[in-house]
């Protein structure tokens, strides 16, 4: 009889012992995941000498949990398929009972891991689908513009399913929250503006002219153009969250299901709110931007103010304004709509309300320059 | 006896003026499946979070494996957060995880298990829970309730904890459903020797697998066996146990398990 002691104290132990043909491997200790590394260890050296009947004595195990457990599962398997009779001696009923859930049923074993296809059969796959997506992105978008069409026709018939207080509730979101950002973002940019502008126009003399470069490219562009992507980013992630995370909630199933149209009680006060407030935030930040220059030429080219509203008004003409303002509103209409229909689109996870937030962002500022560079070709087309 | 596992001394719990537990004393025994029961807005799923940890009293103490949480910092939390395990009422579930992903997080923030042997437990929980290994592949979007359940449960069991905490383990499963994941509970408590902690709304359920039933009644709380609570001279209880509901939980299928004892 010869004993092979392999590691003793807290973390579990085995030994073997041998009697004639039998052997006896005695357990001890701790079998916890906490010991996993030195008990794999353990069972590795545990010496059977390729004995056909071996009995495994679990008479001093102190402890045992799934981990050992698991490794005590995949020694005897081992064993097993080395071709020796397994006999437990000693054993609990409960230690039995978990060994015994140690083996996966049915022998299959498919990958835990998502299935993946090769690297490069990937990239095709992934180069395919994103194509297929923009055209059905495109599609979606466009049937989502005629529904809200349609919604509007509707609400034209019926002006009385307008809602109202929804509406005005949006405008003050939109529109009175914003005034204190808005209006310090559009000043800054008014004096950095004049700031550059006179600084190159002084090399001709010519810096009474930054007056000029004031008033039309705020009124014409950059004003609605700021005021715009503002928006975009501070009202339309707010849309697009809100209406995805109420999706998420089935909040939106719910209102279908009582006969409500999330068309009429969600996207239109939304954007008859956005249509109202953008401009009017549009003609406070241009205020805001000539009154930004103005600080600016005031104090650094020794302008009056009187002599700096001469200037403008030579400058500016009434359509310039115009143009500037009558882009608000399209606008308003792409920021709220691309904005509502990412909100729309969100489906099932937390995730997923943060992907289409930053969709809509992307997207309607994206919208807002290109429909700009648009309006930009046809005004001087038509010699504006 | 050995000492208790979860050792609750006086709680109070204030939401601003408002008081819901007052001086509530709890006491969980190794080994037993002990059920939280109570109407809404006794404050069940609040006592959860206390003893979990999540929240800190107003007053009174929570041990939990004999160590105070609130009074511990991170670090010394963790030796204790590694002996729990908590199954939220949805399983809570990383959403961006698959389903193994999830259960290899204890193992992957408590031990330094190399990979392989990992998924092998990762495959021996799937299976403790009665899920197919095809689940494990699977985020939980893709899953039932029930399996997202039981997913949850193998999560909280990952690391063979010594308390389990279930939050409402039965609500939103199907009667069939329900008794089957009493089962597994009770199954897996008594191979794992786990000490249970949960709330429930199923009368089926403590009748099926409760050792003690702790009742929240009037801020206060009280704990006995399911027919001391039933003798229990209060209204909220009397109709709790004698509604349609509970008299058929009742005269159904209660079996008093003879070798529970020894736990």
């Amino acid at each position: 009889m010869d004993a092979d002691r392999t590691q003793r104290g807290d973390a579990g132990w085995a030994r073997s012992r041998f009697d004639g043909s039998a052997v006896l491997v005695a357990l001890g200790g701790r079998w916890t995941l906490a010991h996993a590394r030195s008990l794999e260890e353990t069972l590795g050296r545990v010496d059977t000498r390729g004995a056909k009947a071996l009995r495994v004595d679990f008479g001093d195990v102190a402890a045992i949990d799934t981990g050992g457990a698991w490794l005590l599962h995949r020694q005897i398997l081992r064993w097993q398929e080395a071709g020796a009779e397994i006999g437990l001696v000693r054993a609990s009923h409960s230690q039995t009972a978990l060994l015994d859930r140690m083996s996966i049923e049915g022998e299959s074993r498919p990958s835990l891991a998502r299935p993946s296809e090769g690297a490069i059969r990937e990239l095709l796959i992934r180069t395919g689908e994103a194509t297929v997506e923009i055209g059905r992105e495109a599609y979606a978008l466009l049937s989502f513009v005629g529904a809200v069409f349609s919604a509007w026709g509707r609400a034209w018939r019926r002006p009385g399913r307008i809602r109202l207080t929804s509406t005005v509730f949006h405008i003050e979101r939109i529109g009175i929250d914003a005034l204190p950002i808005m209006g310090l973002l559009a000043y800054l940019i008014g004096v950095v503006l004049a700031f550059q502008g006179a600084d190159q126009l002084r090399q001709y003399g010519a810096e009474v002219f930054t007056i000029n470069l004031l008033g039309v490219s705020i009124l014409r562009e950059i004003g609605v153009l700021i005021t715009a992507i503002m928006v975009a980013g501070r009202t339309g992630s707010a849309f697009a969250a809100e209406i995805g995370t109420m999706k998420v909630n089935q909040e939106v199933d719910a209102m279908r299901t009582i006969g409500l149209d999330p068309m009429e009680t969600l996207v239109m006060p939304r954007l008859f709110a956005l249509a109202i407030a953008l401009p009017l935030l549009v003609f406070f930040a241009n205020a805001m931007a000539l009154a930004g220059g103005a600080t600016m030429v005031i104090v650094g080219l020794d302008l009056s103010l009187p002599q700096f509203f001469e200037q403008l008004a030579s400058a500016v003409t009434f359509p310039t304004f115009l143009i500037g303002l009558i882009k608000a509103p399209v606008f308003a209409v792409l920021i709220g709509m691309v904005a509502c229909y990412e909100g729309l689109k969100v489906s099932g996870s937390a995730e997923s309300v943060g992907i289409h937030t930053t969709r809509s962002v992307v997207k309607s500022i994206f919208l807002v320059i290109v429909f700009d560079a648009g309006f930009s070709v046809f005004f001087s087309r038509i010699g504006l | 006896m050995s000492a208790p596992v979860i050792r609750v001394r006086g709680l109070v719990t204030r939401f601003g003026a408002q008081t819901i537990h007052d001086g509530v004393d709890l006491e969980v025994r190794r080994g037993e499946i002990l059920a939280i029961v109570g109407g809404s807005g006794t404050g069940k799923s609040v006592l959860l979070r206390t003893i979990l940890g999540l929240k800190a009293p107003e007053g009174g103490t929570v041990e939990v494996l004999g160590r105070n949480l609130a009074g511990l910092d991170d670090e010394a939390r963790r030796p204790v957060l590694k002996r729990m395990g908590v199954l939220f009422q949805d399983g809570a579930l990383f959403s961006a995880r698959t389903v193994a992903q999830n259960i290899r997080l204890p193992f992957a923030e408590h031990t330094d298990l190399d990979h392989r042997l990992v998924t092998q437990l990762i495959r021996v929980k799937l299976a403790m829970v009665g899920l197919p290994q095809e689940a494990g592949a699977k985020i939980p979007a893709e899953l039932s309730g029930g399996m997202r359940k039981r997913a949850g449960l193998a999560r909280a069991i990952a690391l063979d904890p010594d308390v389990l905490f279930l939050d409402e383990p039965t609500a939103g499963l199907d009667p069939i459903g329900a008794a089957k994941f009493d089962e597994l509970i009770r199954d897996l408590q008594r191979a794992l020797s786990l000490s249970v902690v949960m709330i429930t709304h199923d009368v089926d359920t403590l009748c099926a697998i409760a050792d003690r039933i702790a009742v929240l009644l009037d801020k206060k709380i009280v704990v006995g066996t399911l027919d001391e609570i039933r003798a229990y001279p209060h209204p909220w209880v009397r109709e709790y146990f004698s509604g349609p509901r509970g008299r058929a939980a009742q005269t159904g299928h209660y079996e008093p398990d003879p070798d529970r004892k020894d736990a």
